[in-house]
């Protein structure tokens, strides 16, 4: 039997001490790892804790990313609960066997410090390597700082690992921002956590030898399409047990999570929509910016990452007096609009105040988010909304040095 | 809101020391953040380590800041770091060194308008007499005590105490003497 590891009500932790801290909680059969900054210190805590006698588990030392995802595929397939960490280039090495855990319906779970991707080579946090995984078939959730960090680690086996679901899940914070700042996080005890998630419950296990099965077999395209749609269809699903975990979650702690999480929309004349450390500096941002200057301003941000909350972005951004929209993206475009502001217009496309859309590029290679720098964009969504039509560029960069930088202009008057 | 900025190199413990202070801030209630800005950064660059203090929950994700106090812990950095970058008019500098304080301000002229707000400790010498190696994240903390009046220096002590509950007990004591006399010596 593991040992119980003696918690306070109030720790002061970071992000990846916060992340370790619930893989441990979980009582992870497998870790297979091959440790990257920012993420390191996650794997590099539950090493100590298996040596210590925290946890019946093992460690993986394995020769590359690929390698550990791999590992991980062979022990979820094995009959195991089964967790990593990574971040940007070994997140990028990854990315291949992340298709095989998915489309093998494995419900790892993926703790990322987000960071960005080289060249030029950057340790630092953006998105890039959280937007690489969008369509890779994950859970994707999002943790805005350490608590939820802690919050989202254990909530993620417990949605994928439910039987109606049984996909793999990422879990989301910030690299340096968050994985790296100490803050008051309130731990729930061992048992408590536990409990919580359950026993893991192993399908179609390769070690169930009364049970002979198959897995990673080929189809071609007499079934793989079928496969795929199937998959989709599951993670589509998903949004109704990440709902009820969210609200079971909050029964036994007080804490509130939604897919989309949405702050003063309700009179909103002007939004941002953001993902990330960065909602809470918009978050106080926007409240500075109501109280000293009257602009009704709210924030919107799909903490449910992937399935894409689509429903529920509409529903946040179904707000009559809602006329101006910025979708800000931590992750070098790559000669599009941001991922975020594609998704989210189409969200809002579909809403009656159809309000005109914007796009930042921000933050990228962990450039610094200020809430002064949130307030100016929040005082041009305002000029929108007052002018009737865009007054900028539609994609901008935000705090870039050198000339600025923008694209497209609208034809809405 | 309280805001701290430490100026440190890696290595001198100033991320430790920021942690530690709000382990101990956080059992009063409060709510805390510390966190540094160093990268890849290698032993014995300069460094910031910073901290929050607040009644209520801090949302503020930003990394700059603008600070109620500068801890600077390495003797070197007070005059090669902007060590007054994005102050306020009522920022208090709590500074490692073994000059006076006359002598400091003499020879840095960003300070030359601070002289009521500037506050001298040797934190280096100190480290050296009581743990034995120049560690000067603790001592700074006694200094903060002093200056800031946060805690008293028993409570202070208890609680540090608890923080560095993993190390020995020789080890301890020394950083207790340590937090003690800088405390009493902070000019």
């Amino acid at each position: 039997m593991a040992k119980e590891f003696e918690l306070n009500e109030v720790e002061v932790w970071d992000g990846n001490y916060a992340a370790s801290q619930a893989l441990r909680q979980a009582q992870i059969d497998v870790v297979a790892a091959y440790p990257i900054t920012p993420s390191t210190p996650i794997v590099e805590g539950y090493g100590a804790y298996v040596a210590n006698g925290y946890v019946d588990g093992e460690f993986v030392m394995v020769e590359s990313e690929h390698g550990a995802m791999s590992g991980c595929v062979g022990a979820a397939a094995a009959g195991g609960r089964v967790a990593t960490a990574t971040s940007s280039q070994g997140f990028a090495l990854m990315v291949e066997v992340l298709y095989q855990a998915s489309g093998m319906r494995l419900p790892i779970v993926l703790t990322v410090a987000n960071r960005a991707l080289a060249a030029p080579l950057n340790v630092r946090g953006d998105h890039s390597d959280m937007y690489l995984g969008r369509d890779s078939g994950w859970i994707q959730l999002d943790a805005f700082d350490a608590q939820e960090a802690y919050d989202m680690t254990l909530c993620a086996f417990k949605i994928g690992e439910h039987l109606d679901v049984r996909l793999p899940v990422m879990v989301h914070q910030d690299g340096f921002t968050t994985s790296h700042k100490a803050q008051n996080v309130y731990p729930l005890q061992d048992s408590v956590a536990y409990k919580f998630i359950g026993d893991y419950v192993p399908v179609d296990d390769m070690l169930d030898f009364s049970r002979p099965v198959t897995h990673g077999a080929q189809t071609e395209e007499d079934w793989h399409y079928e496969h795929k749609a199937k998959q989709h269809k599951a993670l589509m699903d998903s949004r109704t047990v990440i709902d009820e975990v969210f609200a079971d979650f909050k029964k036994l702690t007080g804490r509130e999570y939604k897919r989309v999480e949405s702050y003063m929309m309700e009179d909103a004349e002007v939004a941002l929509v953001l993902l990330g450390s960065s909602v809470e500096t918009a978050v106080l941002a926007a409240k500075q910016l109501r109280e000293e200057e009257g602009i009704k301003v709210g924030i919107v941000s799909p903490r449910c990452f992937r399935p894409f909350p689509y429903d529920l972005v509409r529903e946040a951004l179904d707000v009559p007096s809602l006329k101006a929209v910025c979708c800000l993206d931590k992750s070098a475009p790559g000669g599009a609009m941001g991922a975020l502001f594609n998704e989210v217009s189409a969200a809002a496309y579909s809403t009656k105040a159809r309000p005109m859309m914007t796009n930042y590029i921000y933050g990228l290679g962990g450039r610094d988010f200020a809430v002064d720098e949130a307030k100016r964009i929040i005082r041009e969504q305002k000029a929108h909304a007052d002018a009737g039509h865009i007054t900028t560029d539609i994609q901008q960069f935000s705090g870039l040095r050198g000339p600025k930088l923008g694209f497209f202009q609208t034809r809405r008057g | 809101m309280v805001e701290i900025r430490w100026h440190s190199r890696a290595g001198q413990g100033a991320v430790t020391g920021a942690k530690g202070l709000g382990s101990v801030v956080a059992t009063t209630g409060k709510q805390v953040q510390a966190y540094a800005l160093y990268g890849s950064a290698k032993r014995g660059a300069a460094m910031n380590a910073y901290n929050r203090i607040d009644d209520e929950p801090i949302t503020n994700q930003e990394t700059k800041m603008y600070p109620d106090y500068v801890f600077v812990i390495d003797p070197a950095l007070a005059f090669s770091d902007d060590i007054t970058k994005n102050d306020k008019s009522d920022t208090q500098y709590i500074i490692t060194t073994h000059l006076s304080k006359e002598e400091l301000i003499a020879q840095i002229p960003a300070l030359q308008d601070k002289v009521e707000r500037t506050h001298v400790v040797d934190c280096m010498q100190i480290s050296l007499d009581t743990i034995g190696r120049a560690m000067p994240n603790t001592p700074i903390l006694g200094a903060f005590m002093k200056v800031s009046k946060m805690y008293d220096l028993d409570f202070f002590l208890e609680n540090m105490k608890k923080v560095l509950s993993k190390f020995p007990q020789k080890i301890i004591d020394a950083n207790m003497e340590a937090i003690t006399r800088a405390y009493n010596e902070v000019k």
